[in-house]
């Protein structure tokens, strides 16, 4: 399992492999929401949270194809499914990696751009804390989606229809801690409810994902 | 009178369907027919909201539609998932694209209600949003149905995608009730007698409640039918090719 | 014959009619494909019997 995971990270960071693709792309939203809403401080402080979250979000799903997409072509993924590994397990691993690879860079850019938001100190801790907690959820939920659209010639628009609707519980818990943070109200609530989608989604997901996958590849 | 499972032979099925599907849709126009035609001629202004409580026949019947179909399709899903009848991943199909259209018809008639009562024809309200999440749901839904070739391998993925979509829904639902307090009033439906509409509106909402319900199941029996038909059509034709 | 609807007639009217044009597409959608499918059905049975004669 160790094994599969070094070789996904190397994959993914391997010129052409996308990494790096995803924070370019967080960049380029958040650069031109100013151009669309104005430059006025005050509102830029106000939507700053919303903002970034949207921006981790779809940058999160730009890359979701690629999590089955490549091992599919190559005939590995026929390979894993026969190992000895369970399927299960090498859901988890995607997962992780995907989240490796895309959701920790983009906590990590995220006071950057933040401050080019002009959030305020106290708020970019607290949208740092709610990403922590929000992205692995939407690095398995997005491998449940890549999952099951992994046989499909164009799936990558069908991907986005289906994995976004699973993305609300976290993207209103996410973005109500780092908004909550930022105005300094009570943050331990949302950032509670916050985990808990995160946990069902870890906990329960891998599962749907294999049984999926397995169906795909019968 | 054998197993319940026999229906879900797909011939038997449709030989089924055949036989109940006049009573049913006769019934089901039948009783949209009197509760429309009451709710609309004859009952009486509501004193705050003046006419427009007439929308209510439409508004609540296709909601509980909206939200009744998808737990049926769950139910068919598992019901797939368990025991492999091919009627029951079709009925599912065949139910989706027709709450999908309740979601709409909720949707529309509360927006044009939410017009003069709120002044506003869209809130960001927890239980219109829900509502529109559930449309995305359906969205997502049919889309993967269509695109999956093989019949048995879009009927599990759907399956799959139902019951995390389920579980999915009951979060949002949560987490949108969290995230704003509404405008919208509570269950116009209740046991509790009190809280309900008054008796005038009440008994022909029923009546257009049973309509929509039949209206439902004469749909779902229909296309379901279709489904099987159009499946035993690609059978015929891929035998055709190999032969 | 048609009640007095007062200053929301527009109102009523549209959100019955848009409601009811829905509903009728549907029905008329799925007996439309229904009837087509039926027709298809019928011609490839016809045709597979025809050929094992």
């Amino acid at each position: 399992m160790t094994a599969l995971l070094i070789r996904d990270l190397r994959l993914a960071v391997r010129a052409g492999g996308g990494f790096g693709l995803g924070l370019a792309f967080f960049l380029i939203v958040v650069v031109l929401v100013p151009f669309a809403v104005g430059p006025a401080m005050g509102l830029l402080e106000r939507i700053a949270p919303g903002v970034l979250w949207i921006g981790a979000l779809l940058a999160c799903l730009l890359s979701l194809d690629r999590i089955f997409a490549l091992d599919r072509e190559d005939g590995s993924l026929d390979l894993l499914a026969v190992s000895p590994l369970p399927l299960e397990g090498v859901v988890a691993v995607k997962a992780l990696a995907h989240w490796l690879t895309t959701g920790l860079p983009l906590v990590a850019v995220a006071p950057v751009l933040g401050l080019l938001l002009s959030l305020p100190g106290k708020g970019v801790i607290w949208l740092v804390v709610s990403l922590l907690a929000g992205t692995p959820a939407l690095s398995v939920i997005g491998t449940f989606g890549a999952a099951l659209t992994v046989g499909l010639k164009r799936g990558g628009l069908l991907l986005s229809l289906l994995v976004l609707p699973l993305y609300v519980p976290t993207l209103i818990f996410g973005a109500e801690v780092a908004r909550a943070g930022a105005t300094g109200l009570d943050t331990a609530t949302p950032l509670v409810l916050l985990a808990a989608v995160t946990c069902v989604a870890v906990a329960l997901l891998p599962f749907a994902s294999a049984a999926v996958l397995r169906m795909n590849l019968r | 009178m054998g197993s319940f499972w026999e229906y879900a032979n797909p011939k038997r099925f449709t030989q089924v369907v055949d036989r109940v599907l006049p009573a049913v849709s006769g019934l089901a126009v039948a009783a949209l027919v009197a509760g429309l035609i009451w709710g609309f001629f004859f009952t009486p202004d509501d004193y705050r909201q003046g006419s427009t409580v007439k929308i209510i026949y439409l508004h609540v019947p296709s909601a509980l539609l909206a939200i009744n179909a998808w737990l049926m399709m769950l139910v068919a899903s598992l019901v797939w998932l368990v025991r492999r009848h091919h009627v029951s991943a079709l009925a599912a199909r065949a139910a989706a694209p027709v709450g999908a259209v309740m979601t709409v018809i909720a949707l529309l008639t509360g927006a044009i209600w939410g017009q003069p009562m709120w002044g506003t024809w869209w809130a960001w309200d927890p239980r219109l949003t829900s509502f529109l999440i559930l449309f995305l749901f359906y969205l997502g839904y049919i889309a993967l149905w269509s695109a999956v070739e093989n019949d048995d391998t879009a009927a599990d993925l759907t399956s799959v995608l139902c019951i995390v979509g389920s579980v999915f829904a009951i979060l949002s639902r949560y987490a949108v009730n969290f995230w704003n307090q509404g405008l919208h009033q509570g269950a116009s439906l209740s046991m509790d007698k009190e809280e309900n509409v008054a008796d005038v509106f009440y008994i022909p909402l029923l009546v257009c409640i049973a309509g929509f319900v039949l209206l439902f199941i004469a749909l779902v029996l229909l296309r379901t039918r279709t489904e099987i038909r159009a499946r035993r059509t690609r059978a015929l034709l891929a035998r055709e090719v190999t032969a | 014959m048609m009640p007095d609807l007062g200053k929301y007639a527009a109102t009523v009217l549209s959100a019955y009619g848009g409601a009811l044009a829905l509903l009728v597409a549907l029905v008329v959608a799925s007996l439309w494909r229904s009837a087509r499918v039926a027709r298809t059905l019928r011609e490839v049975e016809e045709r597979v019997r025809h050929g094992r004669d």
